[in-house]
C-alpha cells in the first residue's frame, strides 16, 4: 500500500495512465455504479468466477425493510407472518436498534441484488462485489444449488405461488387458507427429501402439472384408503405388520402432501408450494459459513485487485476496510456482544487461509493438506466452493492456524454433570477434536431434530406417528406439543410423536392430547 | 463483462408489506382492540386522535417449529479462549439454565422476549375503536337520504334535451366542419379567381382561335359549380350540436349535528365531567368517521340552560339546583331554528350525576318524547354517579321502552367503564 501514500489524489488531467481512479467523492450515481461494477466484473473475470447475469435495483430503506419480511423472495404470498417481521423490521429500524443489510441477493437467474440507496459508493461497490460476484457465483457453482435450486425458474415459480394462494383465498376465504399456510410453515423444515434429487421448479410446468395433479391426485389417495378397512382378508399377522410408509420418511410435508386422508385439492397444492419453498432454501441453511465466507473473500480480493490497478483510492480503501472489519469481527466468548459464531468470519477466515496454504504453505500445512498445500489457490478455492457443504467443508478446511487465529474452543454441557467441560481447545491434541465438533455443529440434522414418519396406522384409527431420534439425549423443545398441533390439522387424524432413543421410549407426545387414564 | 442490468426501483411502491401488515392486525385484532380500550382510558381528551403502541405476548405470535429443548450433552464450539485448557471445568451457574448453550429463541432485537411491540396508526387505532359499533338507525337514515340527488357537470354529449343546448361548443364545432369541408374549395375558388382576372385583364388577341373565351367560360363554370358546393355545406348540422352533460350523484347524508347537554350544577365534580368529557369525544370521534361534517352543539345546565363553547362547556363551574327539563328546551329550540331534521341527522348525549329536581323529571320525559326522540337519530343518556338512581333515571326507563331504537341509557360509574358503555350504547344492532 505504500506506493498509494503519496498519491492521494487523481491527477486532474489523468495522464497518470495506471493510476486513475474511478471516483473520488463518495455520492453514488447510477453512471458510476454502472462503471464500478464494469471494473469489477473485469477483475472477476480474471480470477474466473463463474456468474449468471446481473440484475442491480436500487431500493429505499422502506422497501429494503419490505424485502426483508419477504426472507428475500422478491414476490410472495400474503401471510401475517411477513407482517409480523415487517413489524419487527421497521420498528426495529425506525428507533435505530438495527440498521438494515447494505444488501439483500436472491438466487436466481438473472441474480437478483438489492442495493440500498443509503449506502455510499464505496459500499455499494463493496456490495456489488460481494454480492453480484460472490453470492452469485456460490448460487451458480455450489453443488447444492445445482442440486436443489432453478435459479431461472424461482421467480416465475414465486408467481405462480402468489396466484394460487391469492386464488385459494378468494375461493375458500382467508382464514382457511392461513390456517393451511401457518401449518405448513411449522413443518417448512421438513419438507425436503435429503438425498433424493428433487425435480426443478418452473412455473409453466408447475401450472400444467398442477391441473393434471388436481384430478388424479384424489383418486390416488382414496385408493390408498380403500384397501383399508377390509379387515377379512388380513388373518395373515406378517400383512397386518406391514408398516405404512415402509420405510421412515423424513420429508414430512411430502408425505402429508400425498396422503393425508381429508385434505381438499387446494390444500394439497398449498402443502406442495410451501413445501417446494423449504426446498429452495434448503441449500442456504446448509452454506451459510460457505455462502458469506465466499462472498466475503471476494469482496475482499476483488477489491484490493481494484486498488492495484489504481481504480480506487486510499479514502475508498479507508472506508471499505472499515466495512470490511466490521462485517469480520468476531466478539469472544465472554463480550456481551457474543452471539455464537460469526459465519462471515469464519468462512471468511477458512477461505483466506486456504490461499495461504496454497501460496505460502508451512510445514504444518503440508502435514494436514498434503493434497492442496503448494498447489493452484484459485482453482483449490473453486474446489472447495462447488463440492461441499458447511459441514463438510468445515471438516475438509479448517487449519489449525485458523483454530489458532480464532481461539476456538469446545465446551460440553451434560444435565447429568454440574460442571462445564472445556473438552478440546486450539492446541495439537485439539485440532481434530474441535474440527469434528465445530463440523457437527453445522450439519443440519445435528442442529434440528431428527423427525421421521414412522407409521400410519391404516387399518384402525388412521393414526400418524413420527418418531424422534434424539442425539445425545437432547429432547424436543417447549413448542413441539404446538407443532404436533399443526401436522394434527393437515392429517386430519390423531398425530402421535415418540422419541425413542437406542431403542427405548424416552418421551411422547399426542394430538389430541391422551387422557390420563388410557394405557 | 457487461451483462449487469441496474435499475431504479425506488419509485416503486414501497408498501409491498401493507396487506400482509394488515393480516396480521387482522389475526391479532383481540390483542390490539384490547390494548385500544386501555388506552382510551389512559390517555388524556385531546390526543386520542393518534396511533398507540400495542404489545403482544411472544407467546401468543410464536411460530413453533421443531427444536431441540435443554438438557442432554451438548457441545459447543465458541471463539476468543483465553486460558482454558481440555478437561477444565467451570461450575454450572445455580439454577441449571444460563451459560450461553445458544439454544431457545434469542430475542432478535434485545428487547424484552415476552412482549412483541408495534406501532398502529391513527386510522387504525379509530378503526378498532369503532369495530363492531354502528349508529343505530344509520342505516335507515342511509336509506331515505340515497333519495337527494345532486346533479355535477360531467363533460359534453352529442345528444340531449334544447334546454341543454350549448351554443358556443356547437357553433365552435359548426365552424370548424365548415373549415374542414369548404376550406380547400374555398382555396381553389381563389386561385380560379385570380386566374379568370388575369385572363379578364389580358390584352385581346385578335386572332379567335386564341380568344380567352372559351377558357373563361370554363373557369366561370367551374367557380360556380365550387361555389354551389360550398354553399351546400349547412352552416350548422345536427352533428355539430353539443349538448352539456349532467350525472346524478347521490347525497349521502354528509352532516351530523351532535347535541352534548351536561349538567354543570354544584353535585357535578370534575371527576364526572371528565368522564362525560370522555364519553362525548369517543361519540364525536365516531361520528367523525361516519360524517363529513359535523356540528357540535354544547348544552350546559343547572336550573337554567345555556348554549356555550367547548371549553366554557367543560370547564367552568356553577353552583345551583338541577332542572334538567331547560336543556331539553332549549335543544329542542335549536333544532328548529338551525338543524332541520330533514337535512341534519341528529345526535344526542346527555350527561348527568343523576341530579334533577323531582318535579322536572316527568317534563323531562315528556319533551323527550313529544319533541326531541321523532326528530333525532339516537338520543344516549349516561347517568354518572356510583349510587343510587334518582327519579330522572326511572322516569327515563320508561321511555327507553317506549323508544328503543332511538333511545338508550347506561350508569358509568367510574372512568374504565366508558368505553364499554360506550360500545354497549352504539353496538351494532342485530338487523
Amino acid at each position: 500500500m505504500t506506493d498509494m501514500m503519496d498519491r492521494p489524489d487523481v491527477p486532474e488531467n489523468g495522464h497518470v495512465g495506471d493510476r486513475q481512479p474511478i471516483s473520488t467523492s463518495s455520492e453514488w450515481t447510477f453512471d458510476l455504479i454502472r462503471k464500478y461494477d464494469d471494473e469489477i466484473a473485469k477483475c472477476a473475470a480474471e480470477f474466473g468466477l463463474d456468474t449468471y447475469p446481473n440484475q442491480i435495483e436500487v431500493i429505499s430503506a422502506e422497501q429494503m425493510m419490505d424485502a426483508y419480511s419477504s426472507v428475500g423472495m422478491p414476490v410472495g404470498y400474503h401471510h401475517w407472518s411477513f407482517g409480523k417481521q415487517f413489524l419487527s423490521t421497521s420498528k426495529g429500524y425506525q428507533r435505530g436498534q438495527m440498521g438494515l443489510a447494505y444488501e439483500i441477493v436472491i438466487n436466481s437467474n438473472p441474480c437478483i441484488a438489492y442495493l440500498m440507496e443509503e449506502n455510499t459508493l464505496p459500499m455499494q461497490a463493496l456490495v456489488i462485489a460481494h454480492a453480484c460476484y460472490g453470492h452469485n457465483s456460490f448460487f451458480k457453482g455450489n453443488y447444492l444449488f445445482r442440486t436443489w435450486t432453478d435459479a431461472s425458474a424461482i421467480i416465475d415459480y414465486l408467481v405462480f405461488a402468489r396466484h394460487y394462494v391469492a386464488e385459494c383465498e378468494e375461493r375458500h376465504g382467508v382464514d382457511a387458507v392461513e390456517q393451511i399456510l401457518d401449518s405448513c410453515h411449522a413443518l417448512m423444515n421438513y419438507g425436503v427429501d435429503r438425498y433424493k434429487r428433487p425435480a426443478p421448479i418452473s412455473a409453466v410446468e408447475e401450472q400444467r402439472r398442477q391441473q393434471e395433479r388436481e384430478e388424479y391426485q384424489q383418486r390416488r389417495i382414496n385408493d390408498l384408503w380403500r384397501t383399508i378397512p377390509r379387515l377379512d382378508d388380513d388373518e395373515d399377522p406378517v400383512k397386518r405388520q406391514r408398516r405404512f410408509p415402509e420405510e421412515p420418511q423424513e420429508n414430512i410435508l411430502y408425505f402429508i402432501e400425498k396422503n393425508a386422508p381429508l385434505l381438499e385439492t387446494w390444500q394439497r397444492e398449498i402443502v406442495r408450494i410451501v413445501r417446494k419453498l423449504g426446498q429452495y432454501f434448503y441449500p442456504q441453511r446448509q452454506t451459510q459459513v460457505m455462502n458469506e465466507g465466499w462472498a466475503t473473500f471476494w469482496h475482499y480480493t476483488l477489491t484490493h485487485k481494484m486498488y492495484e490497478k489504481g481504480l480506487v483510492n486510499d479514502g475508498f480503501m479507508l472506508e471499505f476496510l472499515q466495512s470490511h472489519t466490521a462485517v469480520v469481527y468476531q466478539p469472544p466468548f465472554n463480550s456481551p456482544w457474543y452471539s455464537g459464531l460469526n459465519p462471515y468470519t469464519l468462512g471468511f477466515s477458512i477461505f483466506m487461509d486456504l490461499r495461504r496454504i496454497c501460496e505460502n504453505p508451512t510445514d504444518e500445512d503440508r502435514e494436514w493438506f498434503p493434497d492442496i498445500a503448494g498447489t493452484d489457490w484459485l482453482e483449490t478455492l473453486h474446489f472447495a466452493m462447488k463440492n461441499f457443504k458447511d459441514e463438510s467443508f468445515i471438516q475438509q478446511f479448517l487449519s489449525p492456524k485458523v483454530m489458532r487465529d480464532m481461539k476456538l474452543f469446545a465446551i460440553q454441557n451434560d444435565d447429568q454433570e454440574d460442571v462445564y467441560r472445556v473438552t478440546a481447545i486450539h492446541d495439537d491434541p485439539g485440532y481434530r477434536i474441535l474440527r469434528e465438533k465445530l463440523a457437527r455443529q453445522y450439519n443440519l440434522s445435528y442442529r434440528e431434530p431428527n423427525i421421521q414418519v414412522w407409521n400410519v396406522n391404516v387399518r384402525g384409527d388412521r393414526s400418524l406417528t413420527l418418531r424422534h431420534i434424539p442425539v445425545d439425549r437432547v429432547p424436543l423443545g417447549d413448542e413441539t406439543e404446538e407443532v404436533l398441533r399443526h401436522v394434527h390439522r393437515l392429517w386430519g387424524f390423531d398425530v402421535h410423536l415418540e422419541s425413542v432413543d437406542e431403542g427405548t421410549m424416552v418421551e411422547e407426545y399426542h394430538c389430541p392430547p391422551r387422557e390420563l387414564e388410557e394405557d | 463483462m457487461g451483462m449487469t442490468h441496474v435499475v431504479d426501483r425506488r419509485l416503486n411502491g414501497k408498501n409491498k408489506s401493507a396487506v400482509n401488515r394488515e393480516r396480521f392486525l387482522r389475526r391479532y385484532r383481540h390483542h390490539i382492540k384490547k390494548a385500544v380500550a386501555d388506552a382510551v382510558q389512559r390517555r388524556s381528551i385531546t390526543d386520542i386522535e393518534r396511533g398507540e403502541n400495542v404489545s403482544i405476548p411472544t407467546r401468543d405470535i410464536e411460530e413453533p417449529i421443531f427444536h431441540h429443548g435443554q438438557g442432554g450433552r451438548r457441545e459447543v464450539v465458541h471463539p476468543g479462549n483465553q486460558e482454558f485448557v481440555a478437561g477444565d471445568t467451570i461450575p454450572k451457574p445455580p439454577g441449571g439454565g444460563g451459560g450461553g448453550q445458544g439454544q431457545g429463541k434469542a430475542s432478535p432485537d434485545g428487547e424484552g422476549m415476552d412482549e412483541f411491540a408495534f406501532q398502529i396508526t391513527q386510522e387504525e387505532f379509530l378503526d378498532f375503536l369503532f369495530d363492531d359499533l354502528e349508529l343505530p338507525n344509520l342505516a335507515r337514515k342511509k336509506l331515505k337520504d340515497t333519495d337527494a340527488f345532486k346533479y355535477v357537470r360531467s363533460g359534453f354529449t352529442t345528444q340531449g334535451v334544447p334546454a341543454k343546448l350549448d351554443v358556443v361548443r356547437s357553433l365552435r364545432g359548426a365552424h370548424a366542419r365548415r373549415l374542414g369541408l369548404g376550406g380547400a374549395r374555398k382555396k381553389k375558388i381563389r386561385e380560379l379567381e385570380e386566374q379568370l382576372a388575369d385572363l379578364k385583364s389580358a390584352p385581346e388577341d385578335l386572332d379567335p382561335a386564341f380568344s380567352h373565351e372559351d377558357q373563361i367560360q370554363v373557369l366561370e363554370e367551374e367557380i360556380a359549380r365550387l361555389k354551389a358546393n360550398v354553399r351546400r355545406i349547412p352552416f350548422i348540422d345536427e352533428i355539430d350540436l353539443r349538448y352539456r352533460q349532467h350525472r346524478k350523484h347521490p347525497q349521502p347524508a354528509t352532516s351530523a349535528v351532535m347535541f352534548c347537554l351536561m349538567d354543570v350544577s354544584g353535585s357535578m365534580t370534575q371527576m364526572h365531567k371528565d368522564i362525560a368529557k370522555r364519553f362525548f369525544i369517543l361519540l364525536y370521534l365516531f361520528l367523525k368517521k361516519n360524517y363529513k361534517k359535523i356540528d357540535v352543539v354544547f348544552i350546559r345546565h343547572h336550573t337554567s340552560a345555556k348554549e356555550v363553547d367547548e371549553e366554557e362547556f367543560f370547564y367552568s363551574r356553577e353552583t345551583g339546583g338541577t332542572i334538567v327539563s331547560s336543556a331539553l328546551k332549549l335543544m329542542k329550540k335549536i333544532v328548529e331554528s338551525r338543524y332541520p331534521p330533514s337535512e341534519w341527522n341528529i345526535y344526542a348525549a346527555q350527561a348527568s350525576d343523576g341530579d334533577n329536581w323531582n318535579d322536572d323529571s316527568p317534563v323531562c320525559s315528556k319533551i323527550l318524547a313529544d319533541s326531541i326522540l321523532p326528530l333525532v337519530q339516537y338520543y344516549a343518556y349516561i347517568e354518572i354517579t356510583p349510587q343510587d338512581h334518582q327519579m330522572l333515571w326511572y322516569e327515563y326507563e320508561k321511555i327507553m321502552e317506549r323508544f328503543p331504537q332511538s333511545f338508550a341509557m347506561q350508569q358509568i360509574a367510574d372512568p374504565g367503564e366508558i368505553y364499554p358503555v360506550f360500545r354497549q350504547l352504539f353496538e351494532r344492532k342485530a338487523a
